[in-house]
């Protein structure tokens, strides 16, 4: 059975089935289903995948600590969703398009976005940090869900012009019930689009439990479109980059979208401004701790031989670099200049923004001369 | 010269665009197969094919949503809100994402969307196919607002919102689908009058009168019908809600001294109150009287059987320039015939 073969594979997810290739403790499961597609995925693949992975989570840990010290406004933590991320961006081609939600830091990693283009929106400096093309990958959705649709057109466009490229959406377990999101699904499906809809189900919604967004598995979700639902473990990188490239693979033959539901969870706060003690007990984020998606493709990498410890070593040293660049990078971040904020309202010459701008630079001047003079004034006087 | 209705000319407009550019794309719930529930794209979709004149499924989310997408691949998506009162599921993508994209991208990202939109009552319509919700999106910086009124200006700016690399919300005077008149096909856009500028429709000395969309046919009548009762009214055809042109209207009240503003928007929060407030602040001291604003009630739009009662019409606008003169009017407290 191929995963392409739709009559083999069906439409209908099978709700028990929970794909998953690394066990919590790193025993390789075979899954004769899923198996071939990450077959190439051999020793020095799977350390990369671990060195990503690794790598984020300092970045990640760094950017909490630079909003603790006041460089950074706000964070969303990624911790917990590593393999997530990572295993999934990593299924993706350079000519695949990204829309995201606010957590896929390690997504952006990926698709080589650079420290100060990531921190240049949690420092407030900017309404982006980066040219969405230069990255294929949009700039960060905080409408919950939104993008879905933006995901859908786009893959509308690239099957149109006839490219075999796909596009993904990221979101979570609270955007599924957004009208966005069932609305991106309708026209995925009845279009054939091209699009990997990839949610996140990181258990909470700020403080509501996944059990408040849905009374089902969020994979099964799919049957009701009419596309392939997969539920896989989220922490598992190599069942997530089978599931991603199950999903691709499907759209770039045309046959249209594919949900996957990335069971996983967030460590950390939704963002540095929560505080999930209020909601969540240690016993739950125990349980989690014990699935962790970095521990166990180092033990996997040990079982088969590899010198984890070494490896381990070596990207430990690799983090701290990065971290270290992250952590230089948000200084370098430039203030905005006071009259930008009228910048890229409109692409066009706009009369009415122009008389609010020319009205605004004016004010602004007064001041500088008063300023000017004011300073003068005190200059002189000593 | 070629004599069109106004809905003709729009998809004269809509043709041209399709055959001019190929990432032009035209979205919308019935818009292929039967040509639009006002046929305004009637013959589009045989002519250009599926994928270019798009039958979605019923979500003006969807539409909007994925029209944003097709914006971030390059494409020039057209995008049809079947009636008025169905674009609020859409808002949110409307105003949260086209409208901010721009800015939000620092430049990168244009959202060169067309959303055309059938307003306005006058057609016995049931709920949710009258109304008039313009002024939110005058009100939503990042998009750009128009309403067309006659079948030249139809087909000509159409054709320069779809050319637009901003957004462009475009109102269609839905009653006047039918009226006809001259439209030049083989204009050249470029020397056409940019849509951001307003469109002296009667020269006049009396009295300013502002209007957009249906109007400015019933404020070109009552202007006839007060040169008769020797009232002389500049009737202004504001064709461009956001931004507005206030140097043409200001032109003209320096003149005239009195503004009327007319709409079948509600008056609270309405553009009427945004373009005397405009128009007090740069004229005041040409300023005559009070500026006086003729609008639809602020209500839900009511049932067909009395819509008469809810839109302005002749008599109404008539009124607004009784009171802006200062002749006996519906305020003064003079009972009707007494004028």
């Amino acid at each position: 059975m191929t995963p392409s073969d739709r009559d083999a594979t069906g439409l209908l997810t099978r709700p028990d089935h929970f794909v998953q290739l690394v066990s919590p403790t790193g025993e390789r499961r075979a899954d004769p289903e899923y198996d071939p597609w990450v077959a190439d995925v051999d020793t020095d693949a799977l350390a990369r995948l671990f060195r990503d992975m690794a790598i984020v989570r300092r970045l990640d840990a760094e950017a909490t600590a630079l909003q603790r010290q006041g460089e950074l406004g706000l964070w969303p933590p990624l911790a917990g969703q590593e393999a997530a991320q990572i295993g999934s961006a990593r299924a993706l081609r350079d000519d695949d398009f990204v829309f995201s939600s606010y957590r896929e830091h390690a997504v952006a990693w990926c698709r080589g976005v650079g420290p100060a283009e990531l921190l240049t929106v949690w420092r407030g400096s900017a309404a982006s940090g980066w040219n969405p093309f230069e990255h294929a990958m949009a700039v960060p959705q905080i409408i919950i869900g939104a993008q879905a649709l933006h995901a859908t057109g786009y893959a509308m466009g690239q099957k149109w012009e006839g490219s075999d490229a796909a596009s993904i959406a990221y979101f979570g377990d609270g955007a599924t019930s957004e009208g966005d999101v069932n609305e991106a699904f309708v026209f995925a499906a009845s279009f054939d689009a091209p699009v990997v809809f990839f949610i996140q189900n990181n258990q909470w919604a700020i403080s509501e439990p996944v059990g408040l967004q849905s009374k089902q598995h969020l994979a099964r979700r799919a049957d009701g479109f009419g596309m392939p639902g997969i539920r896989v473990d989220g922490n598992d990188v190599l069942a997530v980059l089978a599931a991603t490239r199950i999903a691709l693979d499907r759209a770039r033959r045309g046959e249209g979208p594919t949900l996957i539901e990335a069971v996983t969870y967030r460590m950390g706060p939704h963002t540095t401004a929560d505080d999930p003690k209020r909601y969540r007990t240690d016993d739950e984020l125990a349980d989690w701790r014990t699935r962790d998606p970095l521990a166990r493709v180092l033990a996997l990498l040990a079982a088969t031989g590899a010198d984890a410890d070494a490896l381990e070593r070596e990207v430990a040293e690799e983090a701290r670099a990065a971290a270290a660049e992250l952590r230089a990078a948000v200084t370098t971040i430039p203030d905005p200049e006071p009259m930008s904020v009228f910048d890229h309202v409109y692409a066009e010459p706009n009369t009415h923004l122009a008389r609010q701008r020319d009205h605004y630079a004016r004010y602004l001047a007064m001041y500088d001369e008063t300023d000017a003079a004011a300073s003068g004034a005190e200059g002189g006087a000593r | 010269m070629t004599a069109l209705t106004l809905g003709k000319a729009i998809n004269e407009g809509l043709r041209r665009s399709l055959a001019s550019d190929d990432r032009v794309v035209l979205m919308g719930e019935d818009i292929g197969t039967l040509g639009g529930v006002f046929r305004v794209t009637d013959g589009l979709k045989a002519e250009f094919g599926p994928n270019r004149v798009v039958d979605t499924p019923l979500s003006e989310a969807g539409i909007i949503g994925t029209a944003v997408g097709l914006a971030y691949r390059g494409f020039r998506p057209v995008v049809e809100i079947q009636f008025d009162g169905f674009i609020y599921p859409g808002f949110d993508q409307l105003v949260a994402q086209v409208a901010k994209l721009h800015y939000r991208s620092r430049g990168n990202v244009r959202m060169p969307l067309t959303v055309r939109v059938p307003f306005g009552g006058g057609i016995g319509a049931a709920e949710h196919h009258s109304e008039s919700p313009e002024a939110y999106f005058a009100h939503t910086a990042g998009l750009r607002v128009v309403a067309c009124s006659n079948p030249a200006d139809a087909y000509v700016m159409i054709q320069q919102a779809i050319a637009s690399d901003d957004p462009v919300l475009f109102f269609e005077p839905k009653r006047r689908y039918h009226v006809k008149g001259e439209v030049d096909l083989t204009a050249s856009l470029a020397d056409a009058k940019p849509m951001g500028l307003a469109t002296f429709i009667a020269k006049g000395d009396d009295v300013t009168l502002v209007t957009y969309g249906a109007l400015v046919q019933t404020a070109r009548d009552a202007a006839v019908a007060a040169a008769e009762d020797g009232v002389s009214i500049e009737v202004i055809d504001l064709r461009s809600l956001a931004p507005i042109d206030y140097e043409s209207i200001a032109a003209s009240v320096r003149r005239t001294g009195r503004l009327v503003v007319a709409h079948e928007a509600g008056e609270q929060g309405g553009l009427g109150g945004e373009i005397i407030a405009g128009i007090t602040e740069r004229c005041f001291d040409y300023l005559e009287a009070a500026p006086v604003r003729v609008t639809g009630h602020d209500i839900p739009y009511p049932p067909a059987k009395l819509e008469r009662h809810h839109l302005p019409d002749l008599d109404r606008i008539l009124d607004g320039v009784d009171r802006v003169l200062g002749r006996p009017n519906s305020l003064s407290g003079v009972e009707v015939g007494a004028r």
